[in-house]
């Protein structure tokens, strides 16, 4: 796939396939589309009967068959990836090639920023770590979960289990059998359960929410806790710029923000999670309940006015950290709110928003009551309703919107200026 | 040896005993009181002044009338020889009592909340006897098997120990048996925006198979838009709101919930399982922040309902047996759902009998409220401490015993066998599986 940049632009409808459902080979079922990062092609699982199942891309299905085809993804740079098994043996399909290594077990395909990077959680001759562009972790473990990985893609990095326990043997348990693993290298301390590992921006440094007893809670990074526990703790997020850490913990049934193991949001929220840096890391963002069953977010501990009562969710930071948007919900009832404003209307469900480069505008899917989807910029509606659409993309000038969407069993990509909105 | 002798024999529980003997009389008292001060609150303390010990909840206990009325059974007997005790020695208390407390709080008490619907004051002693489990959480005190379930959550996410591979490639296995009797079956994986997301409990994919595979007929044959997760999240169980680790309760919450934000369901349908529906209709969500669920969640009970009122559960065919039906604590005295799961039930069991108390009134299984959990040590306490639910079973003369829960299923099917009951346990799935149409089925 071209760069972004050179993607066509141009405004418009075009229709890519004239029948979702065309494949030049009969099939018994399809299973559920994917579209490409530039809308240029239309992925779908299908299933030949005793053949066996392929991807169909624009009706065209892929040459090699296998036992069993899922987790259809396409890749940041427009690589069509799909987890197969023969034989009870699983690998890695990208644009129709498979690797050459099989395993007993692949989940979850990730990618890395740019897309250069495929991996994935892997299970082999029963035992777990990652996979990174077919080349397993030469240690791996006989049990991994909590699966991370570098934004760039240069490591990786998974909770293991590093002492092995009989069944229901709760004491060595409570000795501390888990630990972290980068690169398949563990970080050799254990702990009684460790969660949510994440890298640094450089993919350098790792950062674990862990659990020294059953009661005490703090965050370790590259294997060195925090002096001080708490009762409970979230998930740790590196600083980009400066390479401090911070995460949610829970002070006397109330949830405040720490920095470096120091308080830096006072315990006063009822919940506190999904924080985010800006990039510059001058402003961190958070979910938080400011009064029981109230959510909404935080910027730098002060809340936004507007609360909803059901959940908020889908935090998203602009890329110049000066905006950020999210999801809340009242009883069924999406909708979208950037900046502590809550754009008109309601939804029967809501995608995560989507910030121009130039982090002016912000767009986000949405399905309306009876089912049809359609595409919010700066809070208005596209003219049209589809069946089925895909997240928006903004041009790299963020001047126009690419709406990826199935309407009427036609595929189509539609150009539309931010303007026409 | 009469049964309540055998009953009074000395249990040993690892997980209790070896925890006690580490324990000093100072930590004991400590533990006891912080938990207390900064737990209890003025609901705990409202609860102590207000009670009477006027002895109306007795009635209400199944341990009570199990046990030819003895008062150490009775709920206010429970609380007195524990939450009671802890207040009246603030915390000094030797270890004796407190094993004594732990089996109490743990074995002796399923958390049904029958006899709060007894107390003139509202007493909430399932809320106290849950205090006393966060206190022999605190103290490392929990017995060995429900402790090693917790453990299980703690690590996978799921109470079974399984592994992700483990859960994703059983629901592969289902859906390639299902395909045997309806070739264009699926259990469609991570389908984003589906308007159904079935989460299940670990027992399920570990040892109950056939209920996934029966779901995913009814699913199917319905024509409903549904997908089940690859990742954690799908377990939607919670033994760790049974132990006491609230904590840990909310981590599993927030994973299962975050799991259908995720997906972008706009539904939850949970299966058979009563525990699991309190921990997301009531504490575990509450403990996070939310004040409802999040996301919507149905129990099966009111799922199936809504499938068979809407005409999308066809039925082909009725059972001629006597049946009777067990009200589930966590979905009758907790959410109401009693009428909806009799209409189920008689849809296919035309030939209905009640148990007497029925509603919201039945008496529990003893297994739930994680007694079950505790494991072969504490297997006699509950199955004895439910011989009134055997009489009221025997009573109905009913073939067929319907459950919409799993922990009731273990539970009863314990005092089938102890009891000598000639009665066949069966969940609503289960029924719906074998008795609406299926046209899609070869």
């Amino acid at each position: 796939m071209q760069p972004a940049t050179a993607w066509d632009w141009s405004p418009g409808r075009r229709v890519v396939l004239d029948d979702v459902k065309k494949c030049s080979r009969e099939y018994e079922w399809l299973e559920e589309y994917v579209a490409s990062p530039d809308g240029e092609s239309l992925a779908v699982p299908a299933n030949f009967g005793e053949e066996g199942a392929s991807m169909v891309v624009n009706g065209e299905p892929w040459e090699n068959i296998y036992e069993r085809v899922w987790y259809p993804r396409y890749s940041p740079d427009g690589r069509l990836t799909a987890l197969a098994a023969d034989m009870g043996e699983w690998t890695m399909c990208v644009d129709d090639t498979a690797w050459e290594n099989t395993y007993g077990f692949l989940l979850n395909t990730r990618f890395s920023a740019t897309g250069d990077v495929i991996a994935a959680p892997v299970q082999k001759d029963g035992e777990y770590g990652w996979v990174v562009d077919d080349a397993i972790w030469e240690t791996t473990y006989e049990f991994a979960n909590q699966f991370a990985m570098a934004a760039d893609g240069s490591a990786t990095a998974a909770v293991v289990q590093n002492v092995s326990f009989g069944q229901a043997d709760i004491f060595t348990y409570k000795k501390g059998c888990y630990s972290v693993a980068v690169n398949g290298e563990s970080w050799g301390t254990n702990f009684i359960n460790c969660y949510s590992p994440a890298f640094d921006a450089a993919g350098k440094s790792v950062a674990a929410t862990v659990r020294t007893s059953l009661y005490d809670y703090t965050i370790v990074v590259d294997g060195k806790p925090w002096a001080k526990t708490w009762p409970c703790a979230w998930e740790p997020v590196f600083n980009p710029a400066t390479g401090d850490v911070c995460a949610a913990v829970r002070m006397a049934g109330r949830w405040g923000m720490a920095l470096n193991g120091e308080l830096i949001w006072n315990p006063t929220f009822f919940q506190v999670w999904q924080q985010q840096f800006s990039g510059d890391g001058k402003h961190l963002y958070a979910i938080v309940s400011p009064a029981y069953g109230k959510w909404t977010v935080a910027v730098d501990g002060q809340p936004w006015a507007p609360t909803f009562g059901s959940q908020v969710t889908d935090l998203v930071v602009s890329p110049d950290g000066a905006h950020a948007a999210a999801l809340g919900a009242d009883a069924g009832a999406y909708a979208v709110a950037v900046d502590g404003y809550v754009w008109p209307g309601t939804f029967a469900m809501a995608w995560a928003p989507v910030f121009s480069a130039d982090s002016e505008h912000c767009a986000a899917k949405v399905e309306r009551r009876g089912g049809k989807f359609t595409i919010l910029v700066d809070g208005k509606p596209y003219k049209e309703n589809f069946d089925q659409v895909w997240d928006p993309v903004f041009s790299p000038e963020g001047d126009k919107v690419l709406i990826r969407a199935i309407d009427n069993g036609k595929y189509c990509r539609i150009v539309v200026p931010v303007r026409d909105f | 040896m009469s049964e309540q002798t055998k009953e009074t024999k000395v249990i040993e529980d690892i997980g209790i005993d070896a925890g006690l003997e580490q324990l000093t009389e100072e930590q004991i008292e400590k533990t006891i009181m912080s938990v207390i001060n900064a737990e209890g609150g003025t609901r705990l303390e409202a609860y102590t002044k207000t009670c009477v010990h006027c002895g109306l909840c007795s009635e209400a206990c199944h341990y009570y009338h199990s046990h030819d009325k003895d008062p150490q059974y009775a709920p206010v007997g429970k609380v007195r020889n524990t939450m009671w005790n802890f207040l009246t020695k603030k915390g000094k208390i030797s270890k004796e009592e407190l094993k004594r407390a732990v089996l109490i709080a743990h074995t002796e008490c399923n958390l049904c909340r029958r006899c709060v619907q007894y107390c003139p004051f509202g007493v909430d002693t399932a809320y106290i006897i849950a205090l006393v489990r966060r206190i022999v959480h605190k103290l490392g005190i929990t017995p060995q098997y429900i402790q090693d379930t917790a453990h299980s959550h703690a690590a996978t996410f799921n109470q079974m120990w399984l592994k992700d591979d483990e859960w994703v490639d059983t629901l592969f296995w289902q859906e390639d048996e299902a395909r045997d009797e309806i070739p264009s079956m699926r259990i469609p994986l991570e389908k984003e925006g589906a308007d159904f997301m079935y989460s299940v409990i670990a027992p399920e994919p570990k040892f109950r198979t056939q209920l996934i595979y029966q779901a995913a007929v009814i699913f199917n044959e319905c024509g409903l838009d549904w997908t089940m997760p690859s990742t954690t999240g799908w377990d939607n169980s919670d033994m760790c709101m049974f132990t006491g680790d609230f904590e840990m309760m909310g981590r599993l919450k927030r994973d299962h919930y975050e799991c259908a934000q995720r997906l972008k369901v706009k539904k939850v349908v949970m299966g058979e399982c009563g525990h699991a529906y309190r921990s997301i209709y009531d504490q575990g969500n509450r403990w996070v922040g939310w004040r409802d669920m999040p996301v919507p969640v149905i129990h099966s009970i009111q799922f199936f309902w809504e499938l068979l009122k809407a005409g999308k559960i066809k039925v082909a065919k009725t059972i001629d047996k006597l049946a009777t039906f067990h009200d589930p604590c966590n979905t009758v005295r907790g959410m109401g759902l009693h009428e909806m799961g009799r209409e189920v039930a008689k849809a296919f069991y035309p030939n209905f009998v009640e148990m007497q108390p029925n509603r919201e009134h039945n008496y529990c299984c003893a297994a739930g409220g994680g007694v079950i959990n505790c494991g072969p040590p504490h297997k006699m306490t509950r199955v004895l401490g439910n011989r009134v639910k055997a009489e009221q079973l025997k009573a109905t003369g009913a073939e067929v015993l319907i459950a919409p829960c799993h922990n009731c299923h273990g539970g009863l099917e314990d005092i089938i066998h102890h009891y000598k009951l000639d009665m066949e346990i069966r969940f609503l799935g289960d029924i719906i599986y074998e008795c609406m149409e299926k046209p899609n089925a070869v």
